[in-house]
């Protein structure tokens, strides 16, 4: 989901970029507030991590189509909304600077869908999935395919609002092939979380979605 | 806790390094829809980045790839940590 440079509106950019803004504001105030200094290599590694599984394309559908991680729904259960604001804005900061996989003008754009769209919808669903009695392997999976396709709805309407194509198509594309990279998101999340749990990264967890989203 | 993310440094190190010479090549979800519909047709880069699309420019090998993966984690490490003292809670 990286949008590279000439594609979308500078109106749709510009705008994106200043919500984008607006929200990792926040996400320094709240770590101010709130992260540990003990929590910082943890949350590091974990950034790196999500870096590396990132470069990992898997084939779609057996389909000349590939997908990847995302790793917000990993960042946000582990750590809450907003540490994983700003670990994966650090990945998709470092992608777009570093190795052009995604525009300087995108940035803001796809730092609000992946840094700051995807978290929050795996941390929605992770706060709606709580009271309710299933395998925390099937919640997070389901954290995770939400954070993929709802995120690929919203590229769908940034593209839209820039004018290259048409919203009905754009979600109809977009949502069709994030439907199935979602389940990729799912399985690789739900695969990792124990591990990284096992590994205590979970010092994380008192502060961890369910509780975060709501404070 | 310190052995835990040595620990974790190594796997991403390993997977960008090595696992990710095995990734699909093919276009991903994003570029796949764009060329069904069209709109990635205007796609361009404004910014020349030090090692466009996870390579060391002007090496052409496999160890391009897997450099600038581990570079790739390296600094990715480092900016969230040394980001992360700043921004994190002052206990002091």
């Amino acid at each position: 989901m990286h949008i590279p440079d000439g594609i979308l509106d500078p109106k749709v950019w510009v705008t994106t970029a200043a919500v984008s803004g607006f929200v990792l504001a926040k996400s320094v105030k709240y770590s101010k507030e709130k992260m540990e200094q003990r929590a910082v290599p943890v949350m590091g590694v974990m950034s790196a991590f999500i870096f590396a599984a990132q470069m990992i394309n898997f084939p779609v559908l057996g389909a000349a189509t590939s997908g990847h991680l995302i790793g917000a729904a990993l960042a946000a259960i582990l750590f809450g909304f907003w540490p994983a604001t700003l670990i994966m804005s650090t990945v998709v900061t470092i992608q777009a600077i570093v190795f052009q996989d995604g525009g300087i003008t995108a940035l803001g754009t796809n730092i609000l869908n992946m840094a700051i769209v995807a978290p929050g919808v795996a941390a929605i669903i992770y706060k709606l999935l709580e009271r309710i009695n299933l395998p925390s392997s099937v919640k997070v999976f389901a954290c995770s395919w939400f954070s993929v396709f709802i995120v690929s709805i919203v590229g769908a309407v940034e593209l839209a609002l820039s004018g290259v194509v048409s919203l009905e198509l754009a979600v109809k594309s977009l949502a069709f092939w994030h439907s199935f990279i979602g389940i990729g998101e799912g399985i690789i999340t739900a695969v990792i979380l124990p591990f990284a749990l096992k590994s205590s990264f979970g010092i994380a967890m008192k502060g961890g979605a369910s509780h975060e989203i709501t404070s | 806790m310190k052995s835990q993310v040595k620990k974790w440094l190594i796997a991403s190190l390993l997977i960008a390094g090595i696992l990710s010479l095995f990734a699909s090549s093919h276009p991903d979800g994003f570029e796949k829809a764009g060329e069904e519909t069209g709109y990635i047709e205007t796609a361009t880069a404004l910014l020349a980045s030090p090692f466009p699309d996870y390579t060391i420019p002007f090496m052409d090998s496999w160890v391009s790839n897997s450099l600038a993966g581990i570079i790739g984690v390296i600094i990715t490490y480092f900016l969230f940590t040394t980001l992360g003292k700043l921004v994190g809670r002052n206990t002091r």
